[in-house]
């Protein structure tokens, strides 16, 4: 089992926990590659799935990691709750507990909000997302695919291109990949990317091709338009043509390099349909990697130790 | 007036020249071959050559001068100026390199428009360079495609006209030109500051019952954007600045910070508050030209490298811009023509400055500024050459004016130095 009880970010998270949520992520995979697709190593846990910000993918991913594992499942949506009726996170919160749970996904768009659960509950808290502080199921189910594509993470060397300021997408992967000692260059807008670099061990560039030309694997952040208004980006066209992964750009590379993005795609914007749907591509793997990293991180903050997979 | 002459081989014999670059002054001569510096040394003969020589006894010559900070109103204004009579107005001044402000109309904010000027200039017989707008359509909330603007030829990012009042936008701004290494060019004026002063706020003002624009109102921006720039680490340049308080905040700062650099325009080196006592709209300009002190504190400023460079915010407006009462008249006052002879005149015989040091206010250092090419002398460069006669007294008059407008508060006065020849662009002129 893990030496953490939950999983709020990938900052403070042991190594070794993430070292064994990945290896294990694995063994699910092959798991949902039988016909079966499943391992009932949940029955009798209860997991409310709490979003409090929108999701499409994280949420089903969830849904689908938990009901693999024979886990029940309770969802819950912030813009069908009683929050709307101005319950505090608190009583929200207390209320499901005391109805017996076992552990709680949370998204929500406030940095915090999954470490403040904590205080509240006694299951296992799983972060999906808190603002623009992490992301770590995500984090993790990059760390599997870059790991499956290249059967390791340490001494690659890996970019990630966009909004890495206000990205808790960016921010995960960058803890887990220089855990993992894999060498980092993040490459944007100057207004998108964060003044700390050195403290946080990576490179900051604004040339992509610079990016490209060394990395094995670039990551490709969504671009929200809505920066555009904020005076962050001037353009949609601006951005595509110096920070897109375009289809020209990608075919002047001299290696093959593998593209990755968490989704939801801005196709034409920060990356090219032709790209998105290449061959180099595995942002399809990512999705089915979530799944699996997922019954992984469940399987080992809830399940019991003794059972084998 | 100007004459144009189109000329394979010309010789300039025997003038005093005085390269910025290198730092070298020695009276000698420069062989320009094809519009490109062919030969400078003390003495080239041209005994049966065909060379057309130019005699440069008692002149000076030295680099084509540059002006960072130029309004050619072309699109929108063509009545006011072009970029061709522009062109013109600069040539009469000295000037083979112009940058031009983004305020026509349309505002020079997309790639496009710099495209347009671009191309519309390439054949004008100056190099003229568009500095786009920092932010849409000069209203301080949206950068422009910068990156985009730049490689369509952009020099520089500057909203000049409309100060840019958001701290948090001139911040980004500032953040996203690091991408480019240009600086972002700020008319620092606070709009609530400056409560619709026309002119400097002093006790001519208050006599003249004109509403006074307060120092304040630049030196606060000033100190915002030098803060802002520091910490940033980001290229600022200051535009037009005018007073006493801005030169103390730039001693404080510039010292730290190579990437701040500021101008200072012949107007304000020249005038102050006290002669627009007759309600002379030709004086009325923003930032406003300041009191006794101020005038002072740009001298010394210029005088001792403080100040980088000198430019003229060559404004032009129409004759029924300025034939009205002060408060409707429009800011601003053509620049170009009278530049030489009124700077040399304040700055080298008035106060003390080195000619040489006056010519690296109007060449190399504003080249500098921009990311110019600054060694116009090496062998092979493309010939910009300007001569002159740093000792001629004339009185500036409509003659002189080759812009299409003539909005001057230097007509009538005398000044001192006065360009004579100029090699820009392949051409030999005679001014």
């Amino acid at each position: 089992m893990l030496k953490s009880k939950h999983l709020i970010g990938l900052e403070h998270f042991p190594v070794s926990d993430l070292n064994k949520i990945i290896d294990t992520s694995f063994k699910f995979k092959e798991i949902l590659q039988t016909e079966s697709r499943k391992a009932i190593l949940l029955q009798g846990k209860t997991v409310v799935n709490m979003f409090f910000e929108n999701s499409t993918r994280t949420k089903i991913s969830f849904s689908l990691a938990e009901k693999r594992l024979g886990a029940d499942s309770i969802n819950f949506s912030a813009s069908t709750s009683s929050v709307k009726k101005g319950e505090t996170l608190k009583d929200t919160v207390q209320n499901i507990e005391s109805m017996k749970i076992d552990g709680a996904v949370i998204r929500h768009g406030h940095p915090g909000s999954a470490l403040k659960l904590t205080e509240y509950i006694d299951g296992a808290v799983i972060n999906a997302g808190d603002g623009s502080h992490e992301h770590p199921t995500q984090a993790i189910l990059d760390m599997v695919t870059i790991k499956e594509k290249f059967g390791k993470i340490k001494g690659l060397k890996v970019g990630i291109v966009g909004d890495i300021l206000n990205s808790r997408v960016a921010r995960s992967d960058i803890f887990a990949l220089k855990k993992l000692g894999a060498e980092v260059v993040v490459c944007g807008p100057s207004t998108l990317l964060p003044n700390d670099a050195k403290k946080l061990g990576i490179n900051i560039t604004y040339n992509l091709d610079e990016v490209l030309n060394w990395c094995d694997a670039v990551i490709a952040l969504r671009i929200q338009l809505e920066r555009m208004h904020l005076g962050r980006i001037p353009s949609k066209r601006e951005y595509h043509s110096e920070f897109g992964l375009t289809f020209e750009r990608i075919s002047k590379l001299k290696k093959d390099i593998v593209i990755m993005h968490p989704g939801p795609m801005n196709r034409g914007v920060e990356i090219d349909s032709k790209v998105a749907d290449s061959d180099n591509a595995v942002i399809l793997d990512q999705v089915l990697n979530g799944v699996a990293s997922r019954m992984s991180i469940l399987y080992l903050l809830l399940g019991e130790g003794d059972m084998e997979i | 007036m100007i004459e144009t002459e189109s000329t394979k081989k010309l010789l300039f014999k025997s003038g005093r020249i005085i390269d910025p670059f290198t730092k070298k002054t020695f009276n000698g001569d420069i062989l320009v071959e094809n519009g490109k510096i062919s030969n400078i040394s003390d003495s080239i003969p041209s005994r049966g050559k065909d060379y057309q020589v130019v005699d440069c006894k008692g002149l000076v010559v030295t680099h084509g001068f540059c002006d960072i900070h130029a309004h050619f109103r072309e699109p929108g204004r063509e009545d006011k100026e072009t970029l061709e009579s522009g062109s013109f107005a600069a040539l009469g001044g000295g000037f083979t390199q112009v940058c031009t402000m983004a305020n026509t109309d349309p505002i020079i904010d997309s790639p496009e428009h710099i495209h347009y000027i671009v191309s519309k200039s390439s054949k004008l017989p100056i190099d003229i360079f568009p500095i786009g707008a920092v932010s849409k359509g000069l209203k301080g909330e949206d950068l422009t495609e910068m990156l985009l603007m730049q490689k369509n030829g952009a020099i520089a990012f500057s909203d000049d006209g409309m100060p840019i009042q958001n701290a948090q936008f001139m911040k980004l701004a500032l953040t996203y030109a690091k991408m480019l290494d240009v600086p972002i060019m700020n008319h620092a004026e606070d709009i609530l500051l400056r409560n619709n002063g026309v002119m400097n706020a002093s006790t001519t003002s208050n006599n003249l019952g004109l509403k006074g624009n307060t120092s304040l109102a630049e030196a606060v921006m000033v100190y915002r954007d030098l803060l802002l720039a520091q910490s940033l680490s980001s290229k600022l340049h200051l535009l037009h600045i005018s007073t006493k308080q801005t030169v103390d905040l730039l001693k404080q700062f510039k010292k730290k910070n190579s990437l701040i650099t500021s101008e200072v325009s012949p107007h304000h080196l020249f005038f102050i508050d006290e002669d627009v006592n007759a309600f002379d709209t030709s004086l009325k300009v923003a930032p406003p030209v300041r009191g006794k002190n101020d005038r002072k504190a740009l001298i010394e400023g210029i005088k001792s490298g403080l100040i980088d460079c000198i430019a003229t915010d060559h404004a032009p407006h129409t004759i029924e811009d300025k034939e009205t009462t002060f408060n409707d008249a429009e800011f601003g006052m053509i620049g170009l023509e009278s530049c030489f002879g009124a700077v040399n005149k304040v700055l080298v015989k008035q106060n003390g400055m080195s000619l040489k040091s006056l010519i690296e206010k109007l060449t190399v250092n504003p080249r500098k500024v921009m990311n110019l090419e600054q060694d116009l002398f090496s062998i092979g460069c493309k010939a910009q050459i300007t001569i002159f006669d740093p000792n001629e007294k004339w009185v500036f008059t409509n003659e002189h004016i080759l812009s299409k407008s003539s909005n001057s508060p230097f007509l009538g006065k005398e000044l001192i130095g006065r360009v004579k020849y100029i090699v820009s662009k392949n051409q030999f002129f005679t001014i």
